[in-house]
């Protein structure tokens, strides 16, 4: 630990107890600077936001305001009066929650503080949850699926009466999403229970630390309350290369299979290495080929979401004992827990975000006063420049982490719900309630009404449901649960996450008569959509094996030990992330100075110099538009830089348009970077002719009925109502005593979704699905901000054959067909083509 | 194009590509809008209704959208205004459970008098309103035997021949190209038919389902599937490609 200053000395003896002064003394440590003023400050009566890097002792910091209090309130006498829980802590993940518990439990023991820790997760006995109500403890460890179960319970007012203190841990991971929506609007609820309660907010470096201490503080409208905040800058700057390579880094793809020779080496040359891949597919390829040309055997293991929960466990021990030399992962949330001793991390892909990249180098060495090692490995051309751009964006401490958005509805309906379950509630007092809550300070009063008549009985316009409403409103104006069953079904179908419908993967042996054998190992999950297109025989990559699909019994999915090296199917698209704004404008800006071309390794210098000479290269704020024919098709490659997400929204509106123009596009690929149109016309002689006008074509206006008119046949905006309707508590995912699958959710919630289309669309269920998918899956805010910036700056570049910079784009087509997300425009083209050559006779 | 949509625009006399088979020798139409016609007995028949399946549901706290009743009957509307058929058969689930029928708003009630006027309309009872329909035209019955058919609701595992049932809410997948589209579909092999279900929340049950296993002749297995605006007749055999 950090020596401090003799300064702060005094202060520290005057803030500490005995027992904690003895402790640090025992150890030859000293508290951190950072970790007085927070107590400091805290005891003051400030709700406090610490943002520090990994290795900061944010742990004990985030606790050492209750631990002193608790110290000092001493132990309850038996037989007082009841008291509640003195400190709720929160953390993303169950695993956190009892990986802190043992972490703090240690330093309580060693002072011998007369404190009592628990944790409540969704694995605890319902005895022991039973008992921690009758007798709660001091300090509560447990997720935000766990509060809003607490607080929708009659005895909650009676549980958090006594709360001082809310440590929120990993709170940049939570805000952003649904989940931190809910517990935006618990911790309001807490706030009303326990007046005087502070909360304590633990992050990693964020774009707006504001955005946190204002969702930490109640708000007011028109003024302005926050907490206070404490930055812990990194020790020493992390040392980050990209890296330098013999062979040729290929034009497209997302495997870096040509670097696994140097990733190896690298590997041989350190003791632990963490390997971070954005993508379950390319952690298993990465992983597959490393013990391809792993002649010294070293002991590299695979981790991922998927995989089964015993196997990461025993990947994650391993790796705490120091048994590994390397770990191919996925996402660091994964991986919240103690790594042991991590000498250097390797970054295959691009980290298509400059916080991302900064959170995971930080997963490098636990000690943060010296420098973390990190190599980058881009996979192909264009990830050179951007794995550059989020290179200087770490030196610089640029942040790209996303918006705390806007508190989603389906979100609030399920909350307005549980706080019926709770008690009766007024309404006016409710909506003060909520809107203290940050995401949901703008919330507007018709607005929270329509939830309220939502939950109550559909908020349909056809008001056929009154006679069986949910919630009532009583004679003196509140609004209970109309029976005891709705709570139990609250209660059952809680929480945000949704799960996308998942089998097992069992590994079968095919027995002497060439049938399938029972039994054998579970070796993770899988998606069913992924599953649903193959057909036996297909060989794919999971759990580091190349495995043959046999076919699907009951719920799980039986799979055999497959021969061929090269499965068939590669494709298995969990966890990718979209190019961030932010390194999508630093790779338009290296593009657009050839003084900075300079950094980068030859070959891509040569590409870009050979772009020049061939085409051109885009100004920063300039959208360059290539059209050229090949073979007997003409193309389009529009280079507008802003992640693959926006890109397919612009595709399927632009092949809307060009459709209209007559120009019959036959279909289209987007990349992080670009986008390929292609067609049977000459797209370049049309433009040309102004028919139609490129500025026509790009004019904001297609973010119109264009885009409510896909929008409405969108199998995305189908998917997005599913989760929507289940969340609001419209469909349940669970039912007391019968488990609904997964599956049959999806089949009503699609039928459901057409129904209250045709006959009410402007339904507020509807408006939240719409909401949903315009912030997410579609990017349209972002395509709507570069149809902004790129207006009157389209330049159009009529060439003869492709240019350099279009063979990336061109290198995905037919590559995309296999699955993706928004494929459903091209689904639906196939079908159309497909059903044509169906045989069958038919009559008018 | 969903179904709800596509019947707004099924006028009497817009054609559609529909399917003639014959089922035990007996002619019938396959209507994209999920009806059989049997022209020359001038009966049409539907199949798995689930009337008031939304209320069904907010009755036990889900409140899913009141519309479903009124989106299944404009088709059907449309369906009977094509073929004008003199009977009307119903074969079963018409109402998702036992007090459907008594609890129908009048509106929907309405819908189904006109419908019904001048024409004989049989509900078959299926295992969801086992107890037959309460207030409406037309009479109830287990099962009806006609002109070398037999109407109920579950098919037979002893096939008979001449059979036309519903219950399992057919639907076939058609893969091509590693891709898939899955529709309801009318199931037959010239003995038998069973038919989609007609209700618009109603899901599908995919024809390899072991609940199919045993009904057809799989060899003459014919899949009718439900088009936008036409059937698509697709041999079991070639459902995969």
């Amino acid at each position: 630990m950090n020596q401090i200053d003799s300064a702060t000395r005094p202060e520290m003896s005057l803030l500490l107890p005995p027992p904690f002064l003895r402790w640090f003394a025992e150890k030859g440590w000293q508290p951190r600077a950072h970790q007085l003023e927070l107590l400091s400050r805290v005891q003051g009566g400030e709700s406090m936001l610490l943002i520090a890097p990994t290795g900061a002792g944010k742990t004990l910091a985030g606790f050492l305001p209750s631990l002193v209090s608790l110290t000092e309130r001493g132990k309850i006498p038996p037989g007082s009066a009841f008291t509640g829980i003195h400190t709720l802590y929160i953390s993303p993940l169950k695993a956190l929650a009892v990986d802190i518990e043992r972490n703090l439990m240690k330093p309580v023991g060693d002072m011998g503080l007369p404190i009592r820790i628990e944790n409540r997760t969704g694995d605890t006995p319902a005895s022991k949850r039973q008992r921690q109500k009758i007798n709660p403890p001091d300090i509560l460890l447990t997720t935000p699926e766990q509060v809003a179960l607490l607080l929708a319970n009659g005895e909650a007012e009676r549980f958090f009466k006594d709360l001082k203190y809310v440590v929120l841990d990993e709170l940049h991971s939570l805000v952003t999403s649904k989940r931190g929506h809910l517990l935006s609007l618990g911790l309001a609820r807490l706030r009303r229970l326990a007046p005087r309660m502070q909360a304590i907010g633990l992050s990693a470096t964020v774009a707006a630390p504001m955005d946190l201490q204002r969702w930490l503080a109640p708000q007011r409208e028109g003024e302005n309350h926050h907490a206070g905040l404490i930055t812990v800058t990194g020790g020493a700057k992390p040392n980050i290369s990209i890296l330098s390579t013999e062979e040729r880094v290929p034009w497209a793809g997302h495997s870096a299979n040509y670097a696994i020779g140097d990733i190896y080496r690298a590997i041989g040359e350190t003791k632990t290495t963490l390997l971070f891949v954005n993508t379950r597919s390319q952690a298993e390829r990465v992983f597959q080929e490393l013990w391809t040309i792993n002649d010294d055997n070293l002991p590299i293991a695979l981790h991922h979401g998927s995989l089964d929960v015993g196997q990461r466990r025993k990947v994650e021990a391993a790796m705490a004992e120091n048994r590994l030399r390397a770990v191919v992962a996925t996402s660091t949330l994964d991986l919240g827990i103690d790594w042991g001793d991590v000498d250097m991390v390797i970054h295959v892909g691009a980290p298509k975000g400059a916080s991302r990249l900064a959170q995971r180098i930080g997963r490098a060495n636990h000690r943060m006063d010296e420098p973390s090692r990190a190599i980058l490995v881009p996979a192909n051309r264009f990830e050179v420049m951007e794995c550059q751009a989020a290179l200087d964006a770490n030196y610089l401490g640029a942040q790209d982490t996303p918006p705390v958005g806007k508190g989603a509805l389906d979100v609030l309906a399920q909350h307005v719900l549980g706080m019926a379950c709770a008690e009766p509630f007024d309404p006016l007092e409710l909506y003060a309630e909520i809107t203290s809550a940050s995401p949901y300070a703008a919330l507007p009063w018709e607005t929270f009404e329509r939830i309220i008549d939502f939950v109550a009985t559909g908020g349909y316009a056809l008001r056929s449901y009154e006679r069986y409403a949910k919630i009532r409103k009583t004679p003196e104006g509140r609004w209970r649960v109309s029976n005891p069953q709705i709570a139990q079904q609250y209660r059952l179908n809680i929480g945000t996450i949704i799960e996308s419908p998942m089998l097992n993967v069992r590994l079968v042996k095919h027995n002497a008569r060439g049938s399938l054998g029972r039994g054998g190992m579970v070796l993770g999950k899988v998606e069913e959509y992924f599953i649903e297109m193959l057909s036996p025989g297909d060989t794919f990559l999971f759990s580091g094996k190349v495995l043959r699909f046999e076919g699907i019994r009951e719920s799980e999915c039986l799979v055999s030990q497959g021969y061929k090296l090269d499965p068939k199917v590669p494709s298995y698209n969990g966890g990718k992330f979209p190019l961030s704004t932010y390194l999508a404008q630093q790779v338009r800006k290296m593009l657009a100075d050839p003084a900075r071309h300079k950094a980068l390794p030859d070959q891509v210098r040569d590409w870009l110099s050979l772009q020049a000479d061939l085409s051109m290269l885009p100004k920063e704020d300039e959208l360059l538009i290539e059209t050229f024919p090949r073979g007997s098709r003409h193309y389009m490659v529009i280079y507008a830089f802003e992640g693959r997400l926006a890109h397919q929204t612009l595709g399927m509106l632009l092949t809307r348009r060009l459709d209209r123009a007559g120009l019959k596009p036959l279909g289209f690929v987007a990349t992080d970077y670009s986008l390929a149109i292609w067609g049977l016309e000459d797209l370049g002689v049309a433009f040309r002719n102004g028919r139609p006008r490129l500025s026509d074509l790009f004019d904001e206006d297609m973010l119109g009925d264009d885009l409510e008119a896909w929008l409405n046949e969108s199998f995305l905006l189908k998917r997005t109502f599913r989760n929507c309707a289940v969340i609001a508590g419209l469909i349940d995912q669970r039912h007391p005593g019968k488990e609904k699958s997964g599956r049959q959710v999806t089949v009503s919630a699609d039928l459901i979704y057409d129904v209250l289309r045709s006959h009410e669309p402007d339904h507020i269920l509807l408006e939240a699905t719409r909401n949903d998918a315009s912030t997410g899956l579609l990017e349209i805010e972002r395509l709507g901000d570069m149809l902004a910036r790129i207006k009157g700056h389209i330049t159009h570049r009529p060439l003869d054959r492709i240019s350099p910079l279009a063979v990336p784009v061109m290198l995905e087509i037919g590559k995309e067909s296999v699955n993706g997300d928004a494929q459903d425009f091209l689904l639906a083209e196939a079908a159309d083509e497909l059903f044509e050559d169906v045989t069958g006779e038919h009559h008018l | 194009m969903h179904r709800i949509a596509h019947a707004i625009s099924a006028l009497p006399d817009n054609p559609a590509l529909s399917a003639r088979i014959a089922i035990n020798g007996v002619a019938a139409i396959c209507d994209p809008l999920g009806g059989l016609y049997l022209p020359d007995l001038d009966i049409l028949v539907v199949s798995d209704l689930h009337l008031e399946k939304g209320s069904a549901f907010a009755r036990r706290g889900m409140m899913l959208p009141p519309y479903d009743t009124l989106a299944t009957l404009r088709i059907l509307e449309a369906v009977i205004a094509r073929h004008d058929p003199k009977t009307v058969i119903s074969l079963g689930d018409n109402f998702h459970d036992r007090v459907g029928s008594a609890l129908m708003p009048d509106q929907f009630r309405g819908m189904i008098e006109t419908m019904a006027r001048g024409r004989e309309w049989i509900w078959i009872n299926g295992n969801h309103d086992p107890d037959g329909t309460v207030g409406l035209p037309g009479t109830s019955a287990d099962e009806l035997r006609y002109a070398g058919l037999i109407f109920r609701h579950e098919p037979a595992k002893d096939a008979t021949a001449g059979e036309i049932a519903g219950h399992l809410h057919p639907a076939a997948t058609v893969t091509r190209r590693e891709k898939r589209v899955r529709r309801a579909c009318f199931a037959t092999d010239s003995r038998r038919l069973i038919m989609p279900a007609f209700g618009v929340t109603t899901g599908g049950l995919d024809l390899r389902h072991k609940a199919m296993h045993g009904l057809f002749d799989r060899t003459s297995l014919v899949a009718h599937m439900l088009g936008r605006d036409r059937i698509y007749s697709v041999r079991f055999s070639n459902l995969l490609g």
